[in-house]
């Protein structure tokens, strides 16, 4: 049984049809890429999933249970974590006070120290900035600190939205490097990406969306020397 | 050597002309003329007139940057361009006499302060010359060093404040002082000039001395007997001679006295014992020496908020109790806009709410339905707002910004609309209101005057500051400000926004429904034109003086706005027109406000927190 599945979910902005039957699968352990243009409904097929934007049709299980029963604030305590597009962090608050936000449905105060002191490992630069406010911080220390906060609700799905947006080159390096450890520590992750190149080196299976719809569905590799991906997405001739 | 344009000076000596113009005009300046600062020598009005070319020649020289006395001629040039606008509006009143069809305040009387009583154009010169003045007057505070303008202008401004707060002085200090030396003091209205030259004399020596090495010797004195000096102070203030005729005959004041002098003291023995001897009392040890030394500074300020109705009088403690009713509903409103980020215009209508309910509850005339005690009615009323609060959450649940704005906005209204209407006359009344509610009964002692109500309200509102500052630090607090920043995010992090919203709306609205219920029995007849919209606008205002999510801000903010006005009486009509002002003023000097939580601070001045991290 898959960890993740989506069963031909169909999904609007009032009445504009963004979603037209999009069926996935994530197993347990995976890096899953979802790769596509702007408009594809990428962004969407993780709303969709957290719960913020509920399918019109179709159905969506974690472990085999069906998700539509949970709102999207429920779902935190099922293990979905999502790391929002531009990476929503709380401003306001100082880096410490975010990631304790990230562990807002748990009690346990050992645990939650715990997984504070494997973040502050994962990224030290965070550790460095604790106490300063979230909003002050560069983008890339800010996509740090909102995949730490996910990281904190101990999920068993971490879902990223456009990690690599906004950022120097070297930091998407970077970025991508520490999303395979996360990985390799246990936590199965579905991706977002316009930067399917990075994406695809990272993950080990891959969709493409184009206009609502699973156009390929493949294995990274096999994707990567797909004539059509190259040309469309990978830019090359 | 900075170069000075003249157009420059010139833009900013008409600009300071115009408001002195707008001010005259608007007739503020003769509604203020009636209220001396110094006696017989500068008033209200004149301050407020002169202000401008002072202002307009500080800035002048300022935006040069030239700090040498070659500068001060563009001082005076400044000062003589703003009384340009003054010069055209007497030429005016030469030329048309009957202009004063248009512009209704332009009276003979602001003619006459215009001119210094010397006709159009003698005084119109002579107001010239004095413009050029002052401007001169603000190239050299400017230009003389920091050492010396700081003190100087500090003094003057303190000063100028201590003159137009005189009423308050006078009042209580009259019982203290021989008639004698009340009148060398004070003028019919304001001070006199001895006292402002004595008043000027100390602070710009203090402010001197401190700035020039008296605060390494203030640091150097032991914090002991800063301590203890602040301690003889409190207890100094609870001793000196008071009208206590308030008090139910049945207490004795002596033993007031004694008991407020008892707490500090106590509090001082608790800590000489638990620093001192090597076996703890078990009650000490439980209690940190931290906790203990700020319940120690908290009972200084605690004795003498005590004593407060007992040393203002019966006005002042009646304006100091409308402050405290604005503070308790600030600090309901800071919930749901500071904490929770939830613009709420129509905040008046819990307030609305929870004096009704009370009224009708406890009232003896015919529209009272059940004749309760206050006491019984108070709960009743404050939980009747937190459900209508919860009611107006409900709706507006999916709204943001301004959306949300205009519907709480709307709510207000329909509200106070409802109060008035025919509709609901027959159960409150309509326009003629709720008549004949009881004063509360305490142990079989009314509560009558306003120093009674003192110590009601005083209560509320250390209650409310405990609740607010409680929940801001517990899980509730960060599900407001988590949502404040991004309902999205907080959503996905597992808060539940529906629950977090409400929460806000019901709690807020709890506060004011206790200030409306205070309200209703304070005053003893309740009227919908008491619940404008205004009110709500006050208390939005008084939280963004103060600072928003800030609860010493809300303090602050509410002795601003809702103080001053009421000591300052000619402020009053011009009210919205200061407040829009201050309001400006606000957002693009200090916009965190007067006294802003840590984190607002840090927010808005972020390049210095940065500035201070990098280099280590």
């Amino acid at each position: 049984m898959a960890l993740l599945e989506v069963h031909n979910v169909h999904a609007y902005y009032g009445n504009i049809h963004a979603l037209k039957g999009i069926s996935l699968t994530v197993q347990e352990g995976e890096i899953v890429s979802l790769i596509g243009g702007n408009g594809a409904g990428k962004t969407t097929t993780l709303r969709a999933i957290s719960g913020l934007l509920p399918p019109r049709a179709g159905y969506i299980t974690l472990q085999g249970e069906d998700l539509r029963r949970y709102k999207a604030h429920q779902l935190v305590s099922k293990g979905v974590a999502m790391v929002p597009e531009g990476r929503g962090v709380f401003a306001r608050l100082t880096v410490e006070e975010n990631l304790e936000m990230g562990a807002y449905h748990r009690s346990d105060r050992t645990g939650i120290a715990a997984d504070m002191k494997r973040v502050y490992q994962l990224f030290p630069r965070l550790e460095e900035r604790r106490r300063q406010l979230a909003g002050t911080m560069s983008g890339g220390e800010q996509q740090m600190l909102a995949m730490g906060r996910a990281l904190m609700s101990r999920p068993s799905l971490l879902l990223l939205d456009e990690p690599s947006m906004g950022l120097a080159p070297v930091l998407v390096e970077a970025i991508f490097q520490t999303i395979k450890e996360i990985n390799k520590a246990g936590t199965t992750i579905l991706l977002v990406e316009q930067n399917a190149h990075m994406a695809l080196q990272t993950a080990h299976r891959g969709y493409v969306l184009q206009t609502g719809e699973i156009v390929l569905e493949d294995s990274a590799h096999n994707l990567q020397q797909n004539p059509v991906v190259q040309k469309a997405y990978l830019g090359i001739d | 050597m900075a170069q000075f344009d003249v157009r420059e000076t010139m833009r900013l000596g008409l600009l300071a002309g115009v408001v002195a113009v707008t001010v005259s005009m608007v007739g503020m300046v003769e509604s203020f003329n009636q209220r001396d600062v110094i006696t017989r020598y500068l008033t209200l009005g004149q301050l407020l007139l002169f202000t401008a070319p002072v202002v307009a020649g500080f800035l002048t020289v300022k935006r040069a940057g030239d700090r040498s006395w070659r500068a001060l001629p563009n001082g005076a040039l400044a000062g003589l361009f703003a009384a340009l606008p003054i010069f055209a509006l007497l030429l005016l009143t030469l030329a048309v006499p009957t202009i004063r069809q248009q512009l209704v305040n332009v009276s003979p009387t602001l003619i006459r302060i215009l001119t210094f009583d010397n006709g159009q154009l003698v005084g119109g010169l002579l107001m010239m010359a004095a413009m050029g003045g002052l401007g001169l007057l603000g190239a050299v505070v400017y230009v003389v060093p920091d050492r010396i303008s700081d003190p100087i202008s500090l003094a003057v401004g303190w000063t100028l404040l201590v003159g137009l707060l005189s009423e308050v002085l006078l009042n209580v200090l009259r019982p203290l002082l021989s008639r004698e030396v009340v009148r060398f003091l004070f003028g019919t209205r304001g001070i006199q000039w001895q006292t402002a030259v004595i008043i000027f004399l100390i602070l710009a020596i203090a402010v001197f001395l401190w700035r020039n090495g008296g605060r390494t010797y203030y640091q150097r004195i032991p914090r002991q007997v800063l301590h203890w000096l602040a301690l003889a102070l409190a207890i100094l203030i609870v001793w000196i001679p008071r009208d206590f005729s308030w008090l139910p005959p049945s207490i004795n004041p002596l033993w007031i006295k004694i008991g407020l002098t008892l707490i500090p003291l106590i509090l001082e023995a608790l800590l000489f014992f638990s620093t001192r001897s090597a076996t703890q009392p078990a009650l000490v040890k439980s209690i940190t020496d931290n906790q203990l030394g700020r319940a120690r500074l908290a009972s200084r300020y605690l004795i003498v908020l005590l004593i407060l109705p007992a040393i203002l009088g019966v006005y002042l403690t009646e304006v100091v109790d409308n402050i405290g009713l604005f503070i308790l509903m600030g600090l309901g409103l800071n919930i749901v806009v500071g904490f929770a980020g939830l613009l709420d215009l129509g905040y008046v209508a819990f307030f609305a709410i929870g004096a009704y309910v009370t009224g009708i509850l406890t009232s003896t005339g015919p529209l009272g339905v059940a004749g309760l005690s206050f006491w019984v009615a108070l709960p009743i009323a404050v939980a009747a707002s937190t459900v209508s609060g919860l009611i107006l959450g409900i709706p507006v649940l999916r709204m943001r910004g301004d959306y949300l704005a205009i519907v709480t906005l709307g709510f207000g209204e329909i509200i106070r609309v409802l109060a008035v209407s025919d509709l609901l006359k027959p159960y409150i009344g309509g326009a003629q209101g709720v008549l004949q509610i009881p004063k509360p009964v305490l142990f079989g002692f009314t509560i009558l005057q306003p120093q009674h109500f003192y110590y009601i309200i005083l209560a509320g509102v250390f209650l409310a500051l405990f609740i607010a500052g409680r929940l801001r630090d517990a899980r509730l607090g960060r599900q407001w400000m988590a949502m404040r920043e991004d309902e999205d995010v907080a959503e996905a992090m597992g808060i539940h926004l529906v629950n977090t919203k409400l929460l806000a709306f019901g709690i807020g609205a709890a506060f004011s429904g206790l200030a409306g219920s205070i309200f209703a029995a304070r005053l003893g007849s309740i009227f919908p034109h008491s619940f404008a919209l205004l009110i709500s606008i006050n208390v939005l205002s008084l939280i963004i003086v103060g600072g928003m999510g800030s609860l010493p801000g809300v303090v602050v903010g509410a002795l601003v706005l809702v103080g001053l006005p009421e000591l300052l009486r000619e402020f009053a009509e011009y009210r919205l027109l200061l407040y829009g002002a201050l309001l400006i003023a606000m957002m693009v000097r200090r916009p965190e406000g007067l006294w802003p939580s840590p984190v607002r601070r840090r927010e808005l001045h972020a390049e210095d927190d940065l500035a201070m991290q990098e280099p280590a």
